[in-house]
């Protein structure tokens, strides 16, 4: 029944997104803070150290945290501005509910969690356990991630959880465990600077990673070669030796016909493969045909790049890996990311000072969410939800039957097509905003509105929890403790700043409540986050994500501990696979041949231009905060679209005219951006904004067969120049999804 | 070791704007930027150009001003003006070879970047070279940057006839010893001068990388 309540532009004008364009009291009340709070940023993967401001219990500024390793006091500029959320007048300070035709009234915290947990008994009741599904994120912390997953399984025994990761690290952590034994960087970033080689694959690291950026330019002052695979050329891609603008999912091209030159000039450490991996001979017999004239055919790029490429990769004595959602967010994502890691296996470098590979982390808790058992086939510790032995070991921490620990359900997109078709009738959200996020909106729309009972945990009202029934005031990172694992693997601590507002609530405490009314109190007993946190250490015991030996105390000491740390007096694991050993059982790494198969929607007659998806440094994800804080929305309004003058000059475009982008699915009116730094069969359109400039409009809902991620990085769509929009959303501000 | 300085890497910016979005939360300009992002040329390229106060050792903005608002303190920082003295003329805004002080209006005072002297006057590094991801603006001795860092920091600049040495180095290549900028052809009301070759820009388009043999990159 969960059609929206009210018309947009009305829950825009109460809700927001309203851009807060000043600290809290304005710039001139802010005067000297009482305390600063070393922390970290809310937002990605790298998880920079930040000192939050407090002036009367009220967050007011940052200051520069430069004694943190990872980033020295190095920020984007969304971490610069991330303290404006705190007191911004969008929070939500009550329970809500909705009101068909009126939007939300306001509701008693008792009430609105009386109604969530009655909701899920009867859906349960009616449809089967596995009618009712949790969905949740990965900037949730460790510790929410661990309880979330623990709610699913021990309170509401559904088997159906999963994460807002499955758009992100799925198929990098796929890859890895496949060929590694492992799902996590296999280096910290002070191995970057060593390296003589470097090969940045589908990762815009200006925008998506910046503060990697420092750990690149160093690298290249030491004398390092870059190489960047992007269809455009992105700000790293300017000064760096080597810019392959590779086609949309032409990845595989490059790597196998550099494999392939590899061979031929001698530059393989066939020791190395015979004493430390399995499945060579297969790799070197499928690279055969992938010359770089075939390589070059396939990803849409003259052979003498990739040759070039590999001259610089092949002798190169030490060398890192960096790859993103570039070549992970396809239908072959985890294929992709399998033919990357073969040229490092190949070179036998890794497990070495300066030698390694990093798939680059996106969400700010990416690593860790992913190992705490939040995920549709996992349990804690990165454990197998279908593994006899592992599911012994987690019933024994929860203290439940093993047999009532559901087995494998749906990933985040089979999930809302269940929704869709009617198998799935109830839904509770947190850290999670598909309705700008996922590929296809409309057909999430529709399967949002065809839910019978919908709770949204957030602290402002996403374009998603437009649609709940109920929503439950939760709490931002800087109001509640807890850890997060950073893109290195390096799990750190993020203080609490000051307390929720009066009417929020920390996540936890909703979750715990959440579990008693549903009958499961005393396994949710917990007085705080460091007691969730002392469990997740019991359940991960043992576990491939082992955080056992990992305390709060050691993690404010050493300034982060990186997993696995199996016991109190271990000093965590910065390198993985030192001495060429590898995470599978026999030792070896796992070598994965690879052939390239073409993307679910190629460009044909009718859609004839290749779109692919990604950020912008102002916004984080799906905007939900971003494009709240009014700094950041100005540096970068509205969506985009970037296309070659070639294209624009077919279609008499120019820059700042209105196109219509147009797929099978859906269409944006955005405006063109007309730039030589993209490929000319290529436009590109960042996905940070909603309804009808969200370009997940667009996007296909065609999922990698491993991993479950979307293909957001190609589908096909048509352009043509429109007239500025008009509409009522059209008016909306930019934030909220209008132009300006 | 010498003292801490500010270095400026435009090999190294990637336009993320950390920098203006820092500057803007200073409680001495609250709200605005003193520094100044450029975007070169967006629709041939991503390059952009940061640009703090040069910090000129005999400053220009200061030379020109008629109301004599402009200081400098003993260790060679330029001042933004003084409020009871500036007269708004915008003569410094004009003189300034690198575009660095704003008139702003709504306070009627020029403001400039001051080296974040409420923070380097008691050690601290300017917020902007803190923060910098790419680390395009540094704050280190020259020692460092001789020791971490490809190029040259340069500091002498010509602009036709005027020789202008700052505070602040900029890195260029090993070979460049000063930066000369002919401002004949700029300033010259005759014919306009033809464009300039446009080689540079090109290399920066990828129908161009897609179609050749490779001429990009250093």
């Amino acid at each position: 029944m969960a059609k929206l309540p009210a018309p947009v532009p009305a829950l825009v004008e109460r809700f927001g997104p309203h851009a807060q364009r000043t600290p809290p009291g304005g710039w001139s009340a802010r005067g000297a803070p009482d305390r600063l709070v070393k922390t970290h940023c809310c937002f990605c993967g790298q998880q920079c150290g930040i000192e939050l401001a407090v002036k009367d219990e009220r967050v007011v500024g940052f200051e520069p945290w430069e004694d943190f390793p990872f980033n020295q006091g190095k920020l984007c500029p969304k971490g610069v501005k991330r303290y404006m959320q705190d007191q911004h007048p969008d929070r939500l300070l009550s329970p809500l509910e909705r009101v068909e035709g009126q939007g939300f009234r306001e509701l008693g915290w008792d009430a609105a969690l009386a109604r969530t947990a009655g909701e899920i008994q009867r859906i349960q009741g009616k449809y089967g356990r596995d009618a009712f599904a949790v969905l949740t994120g990965a900037s949730l912390t460790n510790e929410k991630a661990y309880l979330m997953g623990k709610f699913a399984r021990v309170a509401v025994r559904t088997a159906n959880i999963d994460y807002n990761g499955r758009l992100c690290m799925v198929s990098a952590g796929a890859a890895s465990k496949k060929v590694f034994g492992v799902d996590r960087a296999a280096n910290p970033w002070s191995d970057i600077p060593k390296a003589e080689a470097i090969l940045v694959a589908g990762a815009n690291v200006a925008e998506c990673a910046p503060i990697t950026t420092d750990y690149l330019w160093q690298a290249r002052e030491n004398g390092a070669k870059l190489i960047v695979l992007d269809p455009r050329l992105t700000p790293i891609a300017r000064t760096v030796d080597l810019f392959i603008p590779v086609r949309p999912g032409g990845d595989i091209g490059v790597f196998n016909a550099m494999l392939h030159v590899m061979i031929e000039r001698g530059w393989i450490d066939r020791r190395f493969l015979a004493e430390h991996t399995t499945g060579w001979e297969e790799v070197e017999r499928t690279v055969r045909r992938y010359t770089p004239e075939e390589g070059g055919r396939i990803a849409g790029v003259p052979p003498s790049l990739i040759v070039k490429a590999a001259e610089i990769w092949g002798p190169a004595r030490t060398s890192f890996l960096l790859h993103a959602r570039g070549i992970e967010h396809h239908s072959k994502g985890v294929e992709n990311c399998l033919a990357a890691l073969n040229l490092v296996l190949a070179t036998g470098r890794i497990g070495r000072e300066g030698c390694g590979y990093a798939m680059i982390t996106g969400q700010g808790n990416g690593q860790g969410a992913r190992e705490q058992g939040q995920k549709c086939d996992q349990l804690p510790g990165a454990r197998d939800v279908e593994n006899p032995e592992h599911r012994r070991h987690v019933a024994g921490v929860w203290g439940v039957p093993e047999e009532s620990i559901p087995h494998k359900g749906l990933s985040a997109v089979p999930l809302l097509e269940a929704i869709h078709d009617g198998r799935i009738k109830g839904l509770l959200l947190i850290c999670f905003n598909p309705m700008v996020s996922l590929p296809d909106q409309r057909f999430i729309g529709e399967a949002l509105e065809k839910l019978e009972h919908f709770t949204a945990i957030d602290f402002f009202l996403s374009e998603t929890a437009r649609y709940a029934d109920v929503v439950l005031p939760g709490s931002l990172m800087e109001e509640d403790e807890g850890t997060t694992t950073n893109v290195e693997g390096r799990v750190i601590h993020h203080q609490r700043a000051v307390r929720p507002p009066a009417g929020a609530r920390e996540d936890w405490r909703i979750i715990c409540d959440l579990a008693a009314r549903l009958g499961a109190g005393d396994k949710f007993a917990y007085d705080s986050p460091r007691a969730i946190f002392e469990e997740l250490r019991a359940a991960s015991r043992g576990g491939v994500a082992d955080y056992s030996g990992i305390t709060w105390e050691k993690i404010d000491r050493l300034k982060g501990v990186f997993w696995p740390c199996p016991a109190p007096d271990h000093p965590g694991t910065p390198r993985l696979y030192e001495g060429g050993r590898f995470g599978h059982p026999d030792g070896r790494a796992h070598l994965q041949p690879v052939e390239w198969r073409p993307a679910a929607e190629e460009p044909d007659e009718e859609y004839p231009i290749v779109l692919t998806t990604g950020r912008v440094v102002s916004q984080y994800l799906s905007g939900t905060q971003t494009r709240r804080i009014g700094g950041l929305v100005d540096q970068y309004p509205q969506p985009q679209c970037e296309l070659h003058p070639r294209l624009a000059a077919k279609l008499g475009v120019a820059s700042g005219d209105y196109v219509k982008v147009e797929s099978r699915r859906g269409a944006v009116v955005v405006r063109a951006l007309v730039t030589t730094t993209i490929r000319p069969d290529t436009v590109f359109v960042p996905y940070h904004w909603p309804l009808t400039r969200a370009a997940n409009n667009l996007t296909v809902r065609a999922i990698d067969p491993v991993s479950n991620i979307p293909e957001f990085k190609i589908c096909a769509v048509r352009l043509a120049k429109a007239a500025p929009p008009a509409d009522e959303l059209s008016r909306l501000a930019p934030e909220a999804g209008g132009v300006r | 070791m010498s003292e801490l300085a500010f270095f400026i890497d435009h090999s190294r910016c990637i336009g993320c704007r950390s920098c203006v979005q820092a500057c803007e939360e200073c409680d001495t300009h609250k709200g605005v930027s003193m520094i100044h992002l450029e975007t070169v040329e967006r629709a041939d390229s991503v390059q952009t150009a940061p640009q703090v106060c040069m910090h000129c050792v005999e400053p220009i903005c200061a030379r020109v001003c008629p109301a004599d608002a402009i200081k400098q303190t003993p260790d060679g920082v330029t001042q933004s003006s003084l409020k009871p003295r500036c007269i708004g003329c915008s003569n410094c805004v004009l003189a300034c070879p690198f575009g660095v002080p704003k008139y702003q209006a709504a306070i009627d005072q020029m403001m400039k970047c001051d080296y974040c002297y409420d923070r380097t006057s008691v050690g601290k590094r300017p917020m902007c070279a803190t923060v910098c991801p790419s680390q395009a603006l540094a704050f280190t001795t020259i020692e460092e940057i001789g020791r971490t860092r490809r190029g040259r920091p340069i500091r002498r600049w010509v602009f036709g006839d005027e020789v202008v040495e700052t505070k602040v180095y900029v890195m260029v290549p090993e070979a460049v010893e000063e930066v000369r900028l002919d401002l004949v052809a700029l300033s010259s009301k005759a014919e306009p001068a033809p464009a300039p070759p446009r080689a540079p820009h090109e290399r920066f388009d990828v129908a161009a990388l897609l179609e050749e043999e490779p001429v990009h990159g250093r």
